[in-house]
């Protein structure tokens, strides 16, 4: 599967039209419209109209788009299902993830719906929000479950609940779950989501727990506030070494196809396969950074 | 006929009006003629009075022109305790000159306007009901709208001849010297007023603390004022600057605000000793907040702000990164009661800051200057004073004239509600195209064509996305649709001058 960007993964009330309009403009490298908590029992069809609705009219740019749908046990998840694929969502998210069988009942659903809405059967990609101790132990099985997986996403409030506890600013009741997930994304070559920060005026422990998460391997962090996205990419930002080391990689790699030679070398050393994943990751996040210019060049802030 | 931004003018309006059409926004150097005033001789002892009455009983007829200042906004007492007088008294036809008109006057005027005390208006604009009323015909005669530097203009050269002026001040001494810094009300700069005060006939000032003598500084001079009113109270420190300075967390303000930043820092005018000129409203405080970091980041400091002024403005001026505030007017509370105890923070008159006929103004030497918008079109001309029903509900302000910028920028969402900002035409036009540089709106920047220096800087740039205005005005018309095309009468109920003095537009009336 494609590698990209995963930094921020915005939600989105689907029954906000406002917020849903506006959705695109902040850049978030996903934004999850949400059919689930954030909408009440009355308006779930209405919610579901308006982003499906949006997404037949609306530029969200780069952005991967995600819907959570409701769970497997509601009378809405196959009305949510059928909708979004009809809309052509990328990404269907599928809340309190338990065991491998939901996400494979997930994906029957969603196969029903490629076919009857002519979608190219397999375009439909999924993921699995795992919110308790259960989901946490099982995270390899979800994980590997199906080749539509894009990623795990761990869900905190329900999970601390489920073990417990509640937060706390050092997030140590988090640890093995995070962990786990991450170590079950990577071993299923998924990507990993942190869970949300919801207090807006912790400006400093949201920072806190952001270096936290990038310093662990995940991809990036579900985020309640578009404010929150700038804050989660200056995290990520590759530093103006790790920018120009990653430039000598890939003029060193081109230099070998320019040649024709499988092996690459740089400084008169070999360079192997994962210093040029690295190297093409920090490209990545730089351009994302705008801290690479048109030529190709890094450019100062 | 059609003046040079496509607008129909009628040929009646520019005889019964003698006005010109809207040409270009190049001054020039026209030798201008400045008008004199009449002086009543005294040695002063008589100046302080208890009774408004008396004071307008002697000084006011029937047809006279009448100016207040707006320095007060929505705390103002002064306005509605003088109208209220003047029609009780009965009086007829007089032309209202205002340097603006508030919310809390609108009552009154409509009530001046009934009652036929009023029956023409000249104004930096009008909003709420008033500009309801005046948009549906209330008023016989055409308001003029005029910018706050075109104001300053056609009062110097005669075009406003005002025959009384009422001022509420803060403070004075029993001659007549006065400021807008000391006292309750403090209000900050008296700037709009300070032409009042030179050139009106008769000067009344109204205040509710009278100083010893002799008061300094004294903004407003003993040498022109006729009369000191002693009253219980001139205004509502606390409704001077309500709400105008709150620090916005909507999303995409911040959005809007940070892309201003980003254009101004890749700008080639982002350089030390620039200047610039902020509003109100969250985004633009929003950019002042961003800007100070830049400035900080780049060590960069500006040689002056000017306009209205605000908190976050006089912090920058604590702070050093700006050197001096040329202050005309004040739109919170904290920026007013700064004034006496920051020498930087400067007092400028309405013609120091952006008369066009004089001999050079502070906008004039501005870099850069950040507006905002209620519409904007395809060719870059922007509207602040009609909204999108018709209806007259803004203020021309200062932004014909700071527009008159280096690099004038606009920033504005793509659409508010089910609206759109960005439109194929504007509704009325304030300010043209031509004087306007960049667009900023939170899915893209939009640069003047005619500004190819600007495009080839912001290029290299990548946190710019630049657009053209007419993707930008689809993309609003994808998201809001068509609007259905206003109904009007053929009645011109307001004429908007450009700074110069031209017709740059008509307002028609409202059909009901």
């Amino acid at each position: 599967m494609e590698e990209r960007l995963r930094r921020t993964m915005m939600f989105v009330p689907g029954n906000n039209a406002g917020m849903v309009k506006d959705a695109g403009i902040y850049g978030a490298d996903s934004i999850m419209f949400d059919l689930e908590d954030s909408v009440s029992m009355s308006e779930k069809d209405a919610a579901r109209m308006l982003v499906y609705e949006a997404l037949q009219t609306q530029d969200y740019g780069d952005s991967e788009l995600v819907v959570r749908v409701n769970g497997i046990d509601t009378p809405y998840f196959k009305n949510d299902v059928y909708a979004m694929v009809k809309a052509g969502i990328e990404v269907v998210r599928l809340p309190k993830v338990e065991s491998a069988q939901m996400m494979l009942d997930l994906v029957k659903v969603v196969e029903e719906a490629e076919k009857k809405f002519d979608r190219k059967p397999g375009s439909t990609h999924v993921m699995a929000a795992i919110e308790s101790a259960k989901g946490v132990l099982n995270a390899p099985e979800i994980a590997a479950s199906t080749d539509r997986m894009i990623g795990l996403a761990l869900s905190a409030e329900d999970y601390t609940t489920d073990m417990k506890t509640h937060r706390y600013p050092d997030g140590a009741e988090l640890e093995f779950a995070r962990n786990m997930i991450l170590h079950a994304a990577r071993a299923a070559g998924i990507a990993a989501f942190d869970t949300v920060f919801t207090n807006m005026n912790d400006i400093e422990g949201f920072q806190r727990e952001t270096e936290h998460i990038h310093e662990l391997g995940f991809d990036g962090k579900s985020l309640v506030n578009p404010r929150q996205i700038d804050w989660v990419n200056k995290v990520y930002e590759p530093t103006k070494k790790e920018i120009e080391n990653a430039l000598d990689v890939e003029a060193a790699i081109e230099e070998a196809h320019q040649k024709g030679s499988g092996v690459i070398s740089m400084n008169g050393q070999m360079v192997d396969r994962p210093v040029v994943l690295r190297a093409q990751r920090v490209i990545r996040l730089a351009k994302a950074s705008n801290l690479i210019n048109e030529e190709g060049e890094y450019i100062e802030k | 006929m059609k003046n040079n931004v496509g607008r129909e003018i009628s040929d009646e309006i520019l005889n019964s009006t003698n006005h010109k059409p809207f040409e270009t926004t190049e001054i020039g150097h026209p030798t201008v003629h400045y008008t004199g005033h009449n002086v009543r001789v005294t040695k002063g002892d008589d100046k302080l009075v208890d009774s408004l009455d008396q004071v307008i009983k002697d000084n006011l007829k029937d047809g006279m022109t009448i100016s207040f200042h707006h320095h007060f906004r929505n705390g103002d007492y002064v306005f509605n305790m003088v109208m209220d007088k003047i029609i009780k008294m009965g009086y007829k036809d007089l032309t209202l000159a205002p340097s603006s008109l508030t919310g809390v006057m609108n009552d009154k005027v409509i009530e001046a306007i009934k009652a036929g005390t009023i029956t023409n208006i000249t104004s930096s604009g009008m909003r709420g009901s008033l500009g309801e009323a005046v948009s549906h015909g209330l008023l016989k005669n055409p308001v003029i709208f005029r910018s706050h530097g075109n104001r300053a203009r056609s009062i110097e050269n005669g075009n406003i001849k005002i025959d009384v002026a009422f001022l509420g001040v803060p403070n004075s001494d029993r001659m007549g010297n006065a400021n807008g810094m000391n006292g309750e009300s403090a209000l900050g700069s008296l700037g709009y007023a300070l032409v009042d005060a030179q050139y009106a006939n008769k000067v009344v000032l109204l205040t509710d603390t009278i100083v010893d003598y002799p008061n300094t500084p004294a903004s407003i001079k003993q040498t022109q004022v006729d009369y000191v009113v002693k009253v219980d109270k001139v205004g509502d420190p606390d409704r001077i600057g309500s709400g105008a300075t709150r620090f916005t967390k909507d999303p995409k303000e911040l959005k809007i605000a940070k892309m201003v930043n980003d254009v101004i820092v890749n700008s080639p005018y982002f350089k030390n000793n620039f200047s610039f000129q902020t509003g109100t409203g969250g985004a633009s405080l929003a950019v002042t907040r961003f800007l100070r970091q830049s400035m900080l980041d780049n060590d960069i400091k500006a040689s002056f702000t000017c306009g209205g002024t605000t908190s976050p403005i006089v912090k920058l001026l604590e702070e050093g990164l700006v050197k001096k505030v040329m202050d005309v007017q004040d739109f919170d509370k904290g920026a007013a009661s700064s004034m006496k105890s920051n020498p930087g923070q400067t007092e400028i008159d309405g013609s120091w800051y952006a008369d066009p006929d004089n001999k050079g103004a502070m906008v004039d030497q501005l870099d850069i200057a950040i507006l905002s918008a209620l519409e904007i079109d395809t060719d870059f001309n922007v509207n602040v004073l009609t909204g999108s029903n018709g209806v007259i509900r803004g203020a021309v302000g200062g932004h014909q004239d700071a527009g008159t910028a280096k690099m004038t920028i606009i920033s504005a969402p793509l659409t508010r509600g089910r609206i759109a900002t960005v439109v194929p035409a504007v509704n009325s036009i304030t300010t043209p195209g031509s004087s306007i540089d960049v667009l900023v709106t939170e899915v893209g920047v939009a640069v003047n064509p005619a500004r190819k220096d600007l495009i080839e800087a912001f290029k290299k740039a990548p946190s710019i996305p630049l657009v053209s205005i007419e993707e930008l005005q689809k993309r609003a018309e994808g998201i809001v649709g068509k609007p259905k095309p206003i109904e009007y009468t053929d009645r011109t109920v307001a004429l908007v001058e450009y700074r110069d003095g031209t017709l740059i537009d008509e307002v028609k009336q409202i059909k009901d």
